[in-house]
């Protein structure tokens, strides 16, 4: 049937080389290289239940009544953005799933590309001759958080209002322009004029998504030009050199499409599960924004949080000229410092190429312990990040486990200068400790094998093995029969051949 | 209002003003809120004196003169140590209770948070140390130094909608806007969930407890509404399905982090590796 269908497309295309390249493209086999694909699936499911919204969703601040079937509610005036979106979430037939499900899908998002980009960066895939894709990738993740905001500040409710005003504050810190910037942007001072919303509305579904989908066909198409990474099919330098020249792994057809088509099925089900059961930013619960109303504890979304902690950690530090404040402290925390992170992630590859690798063609990824010191460099910057971020989440901890707000403050800022070094240098002892050992972690065999005595009951060492000696791996398979199931067959499997299953 | 100022020491009304001030600049991180979270609508609201509240039991019909004795015992026991001897308060340990009045010693003793353990602690709610009986006579006693009597409050008068948006004026800048709590500059908001009871909502706002201001300007039938609207937040309709401690991002975070990342990965982890022939 296949043959069937490239034949036909083939004879009215001539697209039928094309096909046949791609149909036996081949994809390594590692599971760490779909992490990306969750990212791509969920794009899909956002762009689909996107849509749907944008047939219900009313740009404009303008008043009107509710009028639904949401009791409490009933009766509310309010900024037709708001009421739209209850309406959307009560009114409109499967509604409330699209929007739960969009929000689940916009988290998953940014989750999945964060894990991928982790990947990338730890085993070195970034590096020449991959930098353009990689930077394509880093672009990806700052719209998809600058997308995911401008799509939460839509509904117009008290949180996503606290979370444009703070925006807007930061704005308005950048020196020198800020103010001019964000008038124009908002239109006028906060809150802006009406023309704000249709400018969100259409940066949030159209302008973004737009440039996010052709970026997205960049990198696929890059990545199929210049073919996957792999990691080494083993340790010693013959293997290396023999990776570096030859891909292994599953074609696309007919073993990896499949696999992938399965990844989509999965990551679409499980969004709309999330959105059916779990209940996502419920607006008609927080109510309108005023400009003069707030909450306590209000948050932005979790993808954001680092912001918010930035803001919190940063000391109070506004340079000033007389009485002309150069430089407002929102603008530390709010804009520097994501523009700091961005900025790493950007320069990796150089940073890579000075500091922890070398300027040649890598088609062979490390592992992580290969390179113990840029992946101890990474893990004391995601800790950064991540200390920043838990930072966010001061004022309920406070709340929930009592411990002084002020103190916490301290001590996160204390940690957050030091703590990347002590993390540096316990990743890098500890990498280096596994390269030197080989052991795998989290699989592979590592232990010892017994045979319980039939008759003494007692158990006998098979391998002789002493503390932390590696297991010869034929040894390890002769006694395989002894401990059925115990042992990942994985370790010892061939790797594939390059025509796959 | 001048009750208030002769009597508390620390948190005169202007001094809470700075104290909301400063909290909703916490809150909306480093003093961006914006103008007067203080609900400049709600003063525009009827402004209704405390005093000219519906008359309770307890200064309207003549204090029942054993309840009094009993209540008199009970406070030279409990509570002369920080109040005095004659209620006159003590300076640095507790206010004086003259004009207090029933509903102020009804809710500082219905919550527990008389007797104070201590005179520095923000008081909180607890179970009771004394029994019904003796809060009882205990209000009484309070009651003939004058003061606001026990207010009514019939949630049955008020309107979710309305009650949602004036907790969304006046309170959820300190309590958060599903009364979850939170923490303002100079101590901890309680969550208004479980055993708060609309009569608890009703005093506390004519009180002001602690930190928290009062507010002169809610009529009867908005603190109805407000009360109700407490009562619909403990337990509001989850149309999306779980609701996750209505707390908004951070939980959600959560569950996009260790729910959704952890079951993607398992299954990336299962499907994503062919088996070995
Ligand atoms: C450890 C000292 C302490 C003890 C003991 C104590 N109180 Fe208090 N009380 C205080 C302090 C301090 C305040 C002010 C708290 C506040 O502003 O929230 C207060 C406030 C009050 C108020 C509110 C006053 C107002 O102006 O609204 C009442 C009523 C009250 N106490 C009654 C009592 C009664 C009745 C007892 C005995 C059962 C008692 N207290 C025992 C320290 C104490
Ligand atoms: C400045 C912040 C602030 C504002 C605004 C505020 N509160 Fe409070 N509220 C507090 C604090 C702090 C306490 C705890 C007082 C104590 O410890 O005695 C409290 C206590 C309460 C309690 C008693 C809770 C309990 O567990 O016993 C109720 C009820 C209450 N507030 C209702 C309201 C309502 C209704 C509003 C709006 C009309 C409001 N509050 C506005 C800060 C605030």
């Amino acid at each position: 049937m296949l043959r069937g269908s490239v034949r036909w497309i083939d004879e009215r295309l001539g697209l039928g080389p094309t096909l046949r390249t791609a149909m036996r493209y081949v994809f390594p086999d590692h599971w760490s290289f779909m992490l990306g694909e969750i990212a791509l699936y969920a794009f899909i499911v956002l762009v689909g239940t996107g849509v749907f919204m944008t047939f219900y969703y009313v740009p404009t601040d303008a008043v009107t009544t509710y009028r639904g079937a949401y009791e409490p509610l009933a009766g509310l005036i309010a900024s037709e953005n708001f009421i739209s979106t209850v309406r959307l979430s009560f009114d409109v037939p499967g509604g409330l799933l699209m929007r739960q499900t969009h929000h689940w899908a916009a988290n998953v998002f940014i989750v999945a590309i964060i894990v991928h980009l982790a990947r990338v960066v730890y085993t070195g895939a970034f590096r020449k001759p991959r930098e353009i894709n990689y930077f394509i990738g880093v672009s990806m993740l700052g719209l998809g958080l600058f997308d995911a905001f401008t799509g939460y500040m839509l509904p117009d409710d008290l949180l996503s209002g606290m979370g444009l005003i703070i925006a807007y504050a930061v704005g308005l810190g950048i020196p020198l322009v800020g103010e001019d910037l964000m008038f124009l942007a908002f239109d006028g001072p906060f809150p802006g004029s009406d023309a704000l919303w249709n400018r969100l509305e259409v940066t949030h579904v159209l302008l973004v998504p737009m440039i996010l989908a052709a970026l997205i066909g960049l990198h696929l198409w890059i990545i199929a030009r210049q073919h996957h990474t792999q990691f080494s099919s083993g340790s010693d330098e013959e293997a290396r050199a023999k990776s570096e020249k030859q891909l292994v792994g599953s074609p696309m057809w007919p073993a990896y499409a499949l696999r992938s088509l399965g990844l989509m099925g999965l990551v679409v089900g499980f969004l709309f599960l999330l959105g059916g059961l779990v209940q996502i930013n419920p607006v008609w619960l927080w109510g309108p924004y005023e400009p003069y109303l707030a909450s306590n504890g209000a948050q932005p979304d979790w993808y954001l949080g680092w912001l918010i902690g930035a803001l919190r950690l940063m000391p109070a530090f506004e340079p000033q000229i007389g009485d002309l404040t150069v430089v407002p402290n929102a603008f530390w925390g709010g804009a520097l410092f994501p523009v700091v992170v961005f900025a790493v992630f950007y320069l990796l590859p150089v940073i890579d190429k000075r500091f922890f690798g070398d300027g040649r063609k890598h088609n062979v990824l490390d592992r992580p312990r290969d390179n113990p010191r840029r992946t101890a460099f990474l893990t004391a910057f995601f800790f950064w990040i991540w200390l920043t971020f838990v930072a966010g989440a001061t004022d309920q901890v406070f709340l929930r486990m009592r411990i002084p707000y002020e103190a916490q403050v301290w001590f996160f800022r204390f940690v957050a200068v030091l703590g990347p070094f002590a993390v540096y240098f316990i990743v890098r002892r500890w990498a280096e400790e596994l390269r030197e050992r080989d052991v795998h972690p989290l699989r592979g065999w590592n232990g010892r094998l017994v045979r319980r005595d039939p008759v003494m009951g007692g158990f006998v060492t098979l391998d002789g093995g002493q503390d932390g000696a590696v297991v010869p791996e034929e040894d390890v398979a002769a006694h395989e029969p002894d401990v059925a199931g115990s042992r990942e067959e994985r370790a010892t499997a061939a790797p594939p051949g390059p025509d796959g299953a | 209002m001048i009750r208030r100022l002769v009597h508390r020491r620390a948190w005169l009304p202007r001094r809470v003003r700075i104290a909301v001030a400063l909290v909703c600049g916490a809150l909306a991180l480093l003093g961006l809120a914006g103008p007067g979270t203080q609900g400049s609508e709600g003063a525009a609201a009827t402004k209704l004196d405390a005093a000219e509240g519906p008359v309770g039991s307890s200064t309207g019909a003549p204090p029942d003169q054993g309840l009094v004795r009993e209540g008199r015992r009970l406070f030279v026991d409990n509570c002369s140590s920080c109040h005095g001897q004659f209620a006159r308060g003590i300076p640095d340990r507790g206010p004086s209770l003259y004009g207090a009045g029933a509903q102020s010693a009804d809710f500082y003793l219905r919550t527990g948070r008389m007797p104070l353990p201590e005179p520095e602690a923000q008081p909180s709610r607890k179970e009771p140390v004394l029994t019904e009986g003796q809060i009882r006579a205990l209000v009484a006693y309070v009651a003939t130094l004058g003061g606001p009597p026990i207010p009514e409050v019939d949630i049955a008068e008020g309107d979710i909608a309305q009650g949602q948006s004036l907790f969304a004026e006046n309170c959820s800048a300190c309590h958060q806007i599903l009364a979850r709590g939170g923490i303002v500059t100079r101590g901890v908001v309680p969550d208004l969930l479980g055993e708060v009871t609309p009569l608890d909502v009703a005093e506390a706002v004519d009180i002001g407890p602690y930190v928290m201001p009062t507010f002169p300007w809610l009529s009867d039938e908005q603190v109805n509404s407000i009360a109700r609207y407490v009562e619909y937040a403990d337990d509001p309709i989850d149309a999306g399905g779980w609701g996750i401690g209505h707390l908004g991002p951070i939980p959600e975070g959560m569950v996009t982090w260790l729910l959704a990342l952890s079951a993607l990965i398992l299954a990336t982890r299962l499907i994503g590796e062919r088996t070995a022939p």
